[in-house]
C-alpha cells in the first residue's frame, strides 16, 4: 500500500535546498517587462484630473496603461471577477475602495515600475465612504435585493416558548491570507496571437477563461500553467486574476513578455481578506441546555466587489449549527457592500464565521446555566452515526437533518469527544486550573473544548468535478498531470501515492508535472478541501483505465481473468509468473497498446438549491474535536496558548504526515485569526495594517507550548478516494477552541457573574476590555 | 571606486559600480541568479530571505532584504544555494526538515533552515528565540521545531568550518570601499576618528549602522540616500567596556551583542532586548542606531533612561554628553547638530531594582504599543529615587514625572502605587493607531507600574513564565 503511508512532500527535498522554483524564480526572456498598479488614494470618489506625465517619463517606463487604452486597443476594460462582472481592471474614474488600481505602469525592471506608480499627479472628488458594516446597513448598501433567509421549523415560536432565553452579538475580525508569496503573474504572447500564461493562482481554469475573454481569445488559444504556489488558503482562488489579466493586456499592447508581482504592501492593501462578520444571536432553550429554538443575524462585510461573497455568505449559514441538532432555525444573512478591498475566500469560505457563532451560543448558554460547556454542546449533538444494523434488528430512528434538510448520517462527534475529553484529561486539568486561578490575582488560565462538522463539496455542484491526465512510458515511468494546484497542502503527493498504489510501484516512479490548461481542460479551483477527494478520483480513474489495458493484454497472453492480474511491488504478478512493471509497459508499447488516459471525477449524490436552502449540499462531513489551555495577564491582557489537544477525523488518511501538517497549520491559522490577527483600517479607508510589521501572524513562540495531534483513522463511509476525507479547512475551526479559552480566563477573572462577551480577534486590548467588563471597571 | 569584497558561498566576489544602498537580496536575485533566497516583505519582518553572514565573531544569520552590500565588505556570506556540503549531501538542518515535515508551500523555508544552521553552528538551542524571525503561514511551526531539535543532536558538517578562515585569508577587513566621486565621503570608515572626519565634511550624509530601519526607506519609500556612509567597519564604535560602576556601550554594538553582555548585570534589560526583534534583526541592528533614530517607539531608550543612561556625542574632536532623556527634544527631533554622531551610551553597572516590560501584539518581533523601564530605590521603607520612562506613550521617549513625583518619599505600599498610576494619567496624552488605543496605552502604562511592583514581591507577573 502506497496510500496511507506517511511519506515526504515530493518537493520537500527542493524546498530545503532552495531549488523549488516559485514563479518569481523562473527564468523569463530578457526583453520581459515588469508591471505596477498607480493605486487610488481615497476610497470613494471620483477621479477629477489625472496627470501621468510624470509616470511616463520616469526611467524605465515603456508605457502607461489607463481603462481609456483598454477600450482603445482592446475594445473595453477587462473585467478581474469571478462571478458577475462587476471589477473592472482599471477604472474609468469611479473609485471604489483605496489603493483600487487606476493606471498600469510597465517599464524595464520590477522596481523602476515600482517608483513610477507612484508618481501620477491625481485630484480626487472624495465622496463619504461606507466602511463599516453599521454604514453600509444604514445605507442599505448590500449584494442581492435583500438579506438571504433560510429557516426551518419556528424559530419565533419556539424561541418564545422557551424555558430560557438569551441573546448577544459577537464581532469577528476579517482575516489576511499572508501567503509568504505574493500575487504573482507572467504573460509570454505567442507567435499565433496565443498566450502562455504561468499564475500562482488555485484556479488556473479562471484565469484562463479570464483572459481569453480580455483578450477575445478563444479559450483554446490561452494556456495557463502553475507549477506551485508558496501559499494560497483562498487568497490566490480570484485574487491571481488580477495581475495575470494585466500580464496579459500588458503583454498584447507591447508585444513583449510581461512579469507583475505585488510587493508585500500593495498585495495586502489591493487583494480581498476573510470577510469581517458581526453576528447577532437570539437562543431558546430548556433548563439542561438544549438548543429549542434559534435566530441568527449574519452580516457580513463584502467589500466593494461581488467576488464570492455570496457562496462565502452560504457556507457560513451552512455552518451555523455546527454539530448541533437545531429543530427551529432561522438564520438571516446580509451581503453587505462597503468601500474596503473586496473580501474573498479564505480557508473555511465563510464556515468558521458561521461555526464561531454555533460555539459562542454554546459557551453563553453554559454560562447562562453554570454548567460545563462541554455538557451543553453534547446534549445538542447531531445523534451519532448508527452502527451498520444486524439482522432483525430494527432500523434507528429518523436520521436528524441540518437546518437545510439534509440528513446526518455520519456524525461521530459523540466518541472523539469522549476519547479526546479523556486523553487530555479536561476534567482534571479544569479542575486543577480553577483552584490554580483562585491563588492568581494576576494570571489567570483558561481551557476550553470545541468541535467542529464541515461540510464537504463545493456548494455550486457543477464545481464538484475533476480530470486527469497520465502517460505511462515505454520505460515504466509514469508522468501525472491533474486539474489541481500544489500551494503547499501536499496534494501532488496525495495524488500520486494514488495512482502509485494503482500500479503497483513507488511514489518515486511517478512524475508529478505542473498545472495546465493545455492538459487538463476545465478544471475547478483547488478549493474547498476538495484538492485530494477530486483529483485523486479523477487520477485514479485514469491510472485504471490504463492498468487494465496491461492487465487485458497478460490476461489475454496468461489466458486468465483480467482480476487474475496483479501490479504490487513493482511486479505485475499473473498465472504464477512475475514481471516488472517496465517490462510490462515495453510489452504493452510493442503490442500497440495505448499507455496514456485522462480520467475524470464528479462528485456523486450531491443536490443543493441555493435559492431554497434545500438540499444535500455535502457529500459528506469531515469531524474534529479540540480542547485549548491558556493564560492571560488582567494588567495587559497579554495572553498565551499552552497546550492544545486536537482528535481529527481524516477518514483512511491517505498521507498520515501530511494529513497532520495541515491540522497544526490550519490550528495556528485559526488561532491567530481570533487573537492577533488584527486588520485595522483608519477612517479614510485605508488598511492601516498592511505589512507584517503591523499585521502578526502568530510567530514561532504562538504555537501551543504543548501540542498533542492525533487523527481518528476510520474510514469515510461514502466512497471518496481510499475512504480519506478532506482536511484543508475542518481543522482551521478548532482554533475556535483557543479563543473561548481565552473567555473562559476572562471569566475567571470577575466573579462569574458577567459573560466576558469577547470580540475577536482577542488581542491582548480586547482581552482587556474583557477582564474589565468582568470587573465592573468600565 | 575600489569596490565591495566578500566571500559567497566559498568564493570570492568583488563588485565595481554597484549602489551603495543595493540591497543583497536584490542583488542575489537579480543579478547572481541565486533564486533560492525569497522576498516575502522586503522589510525584515518575515525571514525568508535570510542568509548566514560570517564575521570575526562567527555566523549570524540576518535579512538579505535590508542589508545593503557594503555591509557584507570583507565578511563571508552562505545563502541556502551553499548550505549542503561539496558532494550534495544535506545539512543536517535540511535533511531534519524533509525526515519531519517541515515544509509545505516551502517558500519561507530557505529562510528558516538559514537561520537553523546558524544556531546549529552555534550550538544554539533556544528554537523558539531563533526562529522568531521566520514566519512560515503553512506548519504552525510543530514540524519545525521538531526539524530543529532533531537536528540539535548531530553534529555541524565540516563544510560549515570553511567560512571564518577563508574569509580572513582571503579579504582583508573594510577599509578599500570608497563611493565614486571625488568629493563623496568614505564609503566605510575604518575608526570614530574616520567616520568623525567624514560626518565634518559630509554632514548631509545619512549614516546607516544595522539599516533595520534605514532599509525600509529605500525598499518601502523608495528614497534616495546619497550620499551614504555606512558604520559596520567602525571597530572602535563596536565595545563594551566596564568601567568601575559603569559600563559604556559603543553606538555599533549590535543589540544582540548587548544583550549576551547584559545578561549577568541586567537580566530585564537583557530580556526586554531579546524581545526587541528577532535574530536577524538583532544581529544587525545597534544601540546607537536605536537611539539616534529618534522613534518614539524604539524600545532601548525607556530603559535606559530609567537606568539613568548617558549619550555620548562627537562632532569632529568636540564631545559633549548628556542625560539621555535630553537627546529627545521632540517628534522625530533630537539633539544631534549637523556633523555629530552618537558615540557611545553609558549606564550603570548594577541596578538591581530595575525592570523593563514590552507590550505588543504579538511576543516576538513585533514593535511595542508601550514599552515601559521602571528603577526605583527603596530605602529604609521609603522611595528614595524613582526613574520610570515609557515609548509608545508620547512623541518621544520620555519619563512619567507625575507619576515619580507621587512615589517619591512615600512608603512602598500597593496604595502609593496606586497613588502614582493615578498621577501618571497627567504625564501622557498617548495617540490611538493600528496598535493600540490612547486608552489602552494609558491604562496598560498604569499597570505596569503594578506589575513592577508584584514583580519586585517576586510574585509570577509574565504569562511567559507559566508552564502548561
Amino acid at each position: 500500500m502506497t496510500t496511507g503511508k506517511p511519506l515526504p512532500h515530493d518537493s520537500a527535498p527542493l524546498h530545503v535546498t532552495g531549488q523549488a522554483r516559485y514563479l518569481d524564480d523562473i527564468p523569463l526572456p530578457a526583453d520581459t517587462l515588469h508591471l505596477a498598479f498607480g493605486l487610488a488614494g481615497i476610497a470613494c470618489g471620483e477621479i477629477a484630473a489625472m496627470d501621468l506625465t510624470p509616470v511616463r517619463s520616469a526611467p524605465g517606463v515603456v508605457a502607461v496603461i489607463t481603462a481609456e487604452d483598454l477600450t482603445r486597443r482592446l475594445g473595453g476594460v477587462p473585467d478581474c471577477s469571478p462571478s458577475i462582472g462587476d471589477e473592472p481592471l482599471l477604472t474609468s474614474g469611479r473609485i471604489e475602495f483605496h489603493s483600487r488600481p487606476i493606471f498600469l505602469v510597465v517599464a524595464e525592471s520590477h522596481l523602476a515600475a515600482r517608483k513610477a506608480a507612484r508618481l501620477a499627479r491625481i485630484d480626487w472628488r472624495e465622496e463619504p465612504a461606507l466602511l463599516t458594516i453599521e454604514d453600509a446597513l444604514a445605507a442599505g448598501s448590500r449584494f442581492e435585493s435583500g438579506p438571504v433567509v433560510w429557516q426551518r421549523g419556528d424559530a419565533e415560536a419556539a424561541i418564545s416558548a422557551a424555558p430560557r432565553r438569551l441573546e448577544g452579538e459577537i464581532e469577528v475580525g476579517g482575516q489576511e491570507h499572508f501567503y509568504l508569496e505574493g500575487q504573482i503573474a507572467a504573460a509570454l504572447p505567442g507567435d499565433d496571437g496565443g498566450m502562455h500564461i504561468l499564475s500562482s493562482t488555485q484556479h488556473p481554469t479562471e484565469v484562463q477563461h479570464k483572459i481569453a475573454h480580455a483578450l477575445h481569445l478563444p479559450m483554446s488559444a490561452v494556456r495557463v500553467e502553475t507549477r506551485r504556489m508558496g501559499g494560497g488558503f483562498g487568497g490566490k482562488e480570484s485574487q491571481g486574476n488580477w495581475l495575470a489579466i494585466a500580464c496579459a493586456v500588458a503583454a498584447r499592447i507591447t508585444g513583449r513578455p510581461c512579469k507583475m508581482r505585488y510587493d508585500r504592501d500593495d498585495d495586502m492593501v489591493v487583494t480581498g481578506k476573510r470577510h469581517d462578520i458581526k453576528l447577532r444571536y437570539r437562543v431558546g432553550f430548556d433548563e439542561e441546555g438544549r438548543v429549542l429554538g434559534i435566530d441568527y443575524t449574519h452580516l457580513l462585510r463584502c467589500g466593494w466587489s461581488q467576488d464570492l461573497s455570496l457562496p462565502v455568505g452560504d457556507r457560513a449559514m451552512l455552518h451555523a449549527e455546527n454539530c448541533y441538532w437545531m429543530p427551529n432555525i432561522r438564520i438571516e444573512s446580509h451581503r453587505l457592500k462597503t468601500n474596503t478591498a473586496s473580501a474573498t475566500a479564505y480557508r473555511g469560505f465563510g464556515g468558521p464565521q458561521g461555526i464561531i457563532g454555533a460555539e459562542r451560543v454554546m459557551d453563553h448558554i453554559a454560562f447562562a446555566l453554570k454548567k460545563d460547556p462541554v455538557e451543553i454542546r453534547r446534549i445538542n449533538y447531531y445523534a451519532e452515526m448508527a452502527a451498520p444494523a444486524a439482522a432483525g434488528q430494527t432500523a434507528p430512528d429518523a436520521v436528524q437533518t441540518t437546518p437545510y434538510h439534509m440528513p446526518v448520517e455520519d456524525f461521530i462527534g459523540r466518541a472523539m469527544t469522549d476519547d479526546l475529553l479523556a486523553s487530555c484529561d479536561y476534567h482534571g486539568r479544569k479542575a486543577e486550573i480553577a483552584a490554580w486561578n483562585a491563588g492568581s490575582p494576576i494570571l489567570k488560565r483558561g481551557i476550553a473544548f470545541t468541535p467542529v462538522k464541515f461540510g464537504i463539496s463545493f456548494t455550486l455542484t457543477w464545481l464538484n468535478q475533476a480530470g486527469a491526465l497520465v502517460h505511462v512510458y515505454q520505460d515504466g515511468s509514469i508522468h501525472l498531470n491533474h486539474g489541481g494546484t500544489e500551494m503547499g497542502q501536499g496534494l501532488n503527493q496525495k495524488v500520486a501515492q494514488v495512482v502509485a498504489e494503482v500500479f503497483g510501484v513507488e511514489t518515486g516512479q511517478i512524475r508529478i508535472t505542473p498545472t495546465d490548461t493545455g492538459k487538463v481542460p476545465n478544471t475547478s479551483a483547488t478549493a474547498a478541501s476538495s484538492g485530494s477527494d477530486l483529483n485523486g478520483m479523477a487520477s485514479q480513474a485514469a491510472a485504471v483505465t490504463i492498468r487494465d489495458r496491461m492487465a487485458a493484454l497478460l490476461a489475454e497472453k496468461h489466458q486468465v481473468a483480467i482480476e487474475e492480474v496483479r501490479f504490487a511491488d513493482g511486479l505485475v504478478t499473473v498465472g504464477g509468473e512475475e514481471y516488472p512493471f517496465e517490462q510490462v509497459a515495453a510489452w504493452a508499447y510493442q503490442a500497440r497498446i495505448s499507455l496514456s488516459s485522462t480520467g475524470f471525477y464528479a462528485t456523486p449524490k450531491i443536490t443543493w438549491d441555493r435559492m431554497r436552502g434545500r438540499g444535500r449540499a455535502f457529500y459528506y462531513f469531515a469531524y474534529g474535536v479540540a480542547v485549548t489551555e491558556v493564560v492571560l495577564d488582567t494588567l495587559t491582557g497579554e495572553n498565551r496558548i499552552l497546550r492544545a489537544d486536537i482528535l481529527h477525523d481524516t477518514g483512511n488518511s491517505l498521507n498520515p504526515a501530511l494529513d497532520i501538517g495541515q491540522i497544526e497549520g490550519a490550528y495556528v491559522q485559526g488561532a491567530g485569526w481570533l487573537t492577533t490577527e488584527e486588520l485595522v483600517w483608519d477612517d479614510k479607508g485605508r488598511l492601516a495594517t498592511h505589512a507584517p510589521s503591523t499585521y502578526k501572524i502568530p510567530a514561532c513562540s504562538d504555537r501551543p507550548r504543548e501540542f498533542n495531534v492525533r487523527l481518528w483513522n476510520r474510514p469515510n463511509p461514502e466512497a471518496a478516494v481510499g475512504k480519506s476525507k478532506a482536511v484543508g479547512e475542518p481543522p482551521f475551526n478548532l482554533g475556535i477552541s483557543a479563543f473561548l479559552a481565552l473567555s473562559h480566563a476572562v471569566e475567571a477573572s470577575g466573579d462569574g457573574s458577567i459573560y466576558p462577551d469577547l470580540r475577536a480577534p482577542a488581542t491582548a486590548e480586547a482581552v482587556l476590555d474583557a477582564v474589565r467588563r468582568v470587573r465592573r471597571d468600565v | 571606486m575600489t569596490g565591495i569584497a566578500f566571500l559567497l558561498n566559498g568564493t570570492p566576489v568583488r563588485l565595481m559600480g554597484e549602489s551603495p544602498t543595493r540591497t543583497l537580496l536584490d542583488w542575489l536575485r537579480e543579478t547572481r541568479g541565486l533564486k533560492g533566497t525569497k522576498e516575502g516583505c522586503n522589510e525584515g519582518d518575515c525571514g525568508a530571505c535570510t542568509v548566514i553572514v560570517t564575521d570575526g565573531d562567527g555566523p549570524k544569520a540576518v535579512n538579505a532584504c535590508i542589508l545593503f552590500l557594503p555591509q557584507v565588505h570583507g565578511k563571508a556570506i552562505r545563502t541556502v544555494e551553499g548550505l549542503a556540503g561539496p558532494q550534495g549531501e544535506m545539512h543536517p538542518v535540511q535533511q531534519t526538515m524533509v525526515d519531519h515535515h517541515g515544509s509545505q508551500c516551502g517558500f519561507c523555508t530557505p529562510g528558516f533552515v538559514m537561520s537553523m544552521a546558524a544556531a546549529h553552528a552555534t550550538g544554539r538551542r533556544d528554537h523558539d528565540d531563533v526562529l522568531a524571525g521566520n514566519l512560515c503561514r503553512c506548519t504552525g511551526y510543530a514540524p519545525i521545531l521538531r526539524a530543529a531539535e532533531a537536528a540539535a543532536t548531530l553534529p555541524v558538517p565540516d563544510w560549515m568550518a570553511e567560512d571564518l578562515p577563508f574569509f580572513s585569508d582571503q579579504i582583508s577587513q573594510g577599509g578599500s570601499a570608497q563611493q565614486t566621486g571625488g568629493s563623496a565621503p568614505p564609503l566605510l570608515p575604518r575608526s570614530s576618528d574616520e567616520l568623525a572626519a567624514a560626518c565634518l565634511a559630509h554632514p548631509e550624509a545619512t549614516l546607516i549602522a544595522g539599516a533595520t530601519d534605514v532599509g525600509l526607506w529605500i525598499t518601502k519609500q523608495l528614497r534616495n540616500l546619497s550620499p551614504v556612509i555606512f558604520l559596520n567597519s567602525v571597530a572602535d564604535l563596536q565595545e563594551i567596556e566596564h568601567q568601575g560602576q559603569s559600563i559604556r556601550i559603543g553606538a555599533g554594538v549590535t543589540v544582540e551583542a548587548l544583550r549576551l553582555a547584559m545578561q549577568a548585570p541586567h537580566p530585564s534589560f537583557a530580556e526586554l532586548l531579546r524581545r526587541y526583534a528577532s535574530v536577524q534583526v538583532r544581529n544587525s541592528a545597534t544601540i546607537g542606531g536605536n537611539i539616534a533614530n529618534g522613534s518614539p517607539i524604539g524600545d532601548s531608550p525607556p530603559a535606559l533612561i530609567a537606568l539613568d543612561a548617558r549619550l555620548h556625542l562627537r562632532r569632529g574632536d568636540d564631545r559633549r554628553e548628556m542625560p539621555l532623556e535630553a537627546f529627545f527634544l521632540d517628534y522625530r527631533k533630537q539633539d544631534r547638530r549637523p556633523g555629530e554622531f552618537v558615540e557611545a551610551v553609558t549606564i550603570p553597572a548594577t541596578a538591581p531594582a530595575f525592570r523593563a516590560y514590552k507590550l505588543s501584539k504579538r511576543f516576538d518581533q513585533d514593535i511595542s504599543a508601550v514599552c515601559g523601564g521602571f528603577n526605583i530605590t527603596v530605602a529604609e521603607g521609603r522611595i528614595a529615587a524613582a526613574r520610570i520612562a515609557f515609548g509608545g506613550m508620547a512623541g518621544i521617549p520620555k519619563r512619567a514625572a507625575g507619576a515619580e513625583a507621587a512615589l517619591l518619599g512615600q512608603p512602598w505600599t500597593e496604595a502609593t502605587i496606586r497613588a502614582a498610576m493615578t498621577a501618571m494619567a497627567e504625564d501622557f496624552q498617548p495617540l490611538a493607531d493600528m496598535r493600540a488605543s490612547a486608552g489602552y496605552r494609558m491604562r496598560t502604562a498604569q499597570n505596569m507600574l503594578l506589575r513592577y511592583f508584584h514583580d519586585l514581591a517576586g510574585q509570577t507577573v509574565s504569562v511567559l513564565e507559566v508552564a502548561p
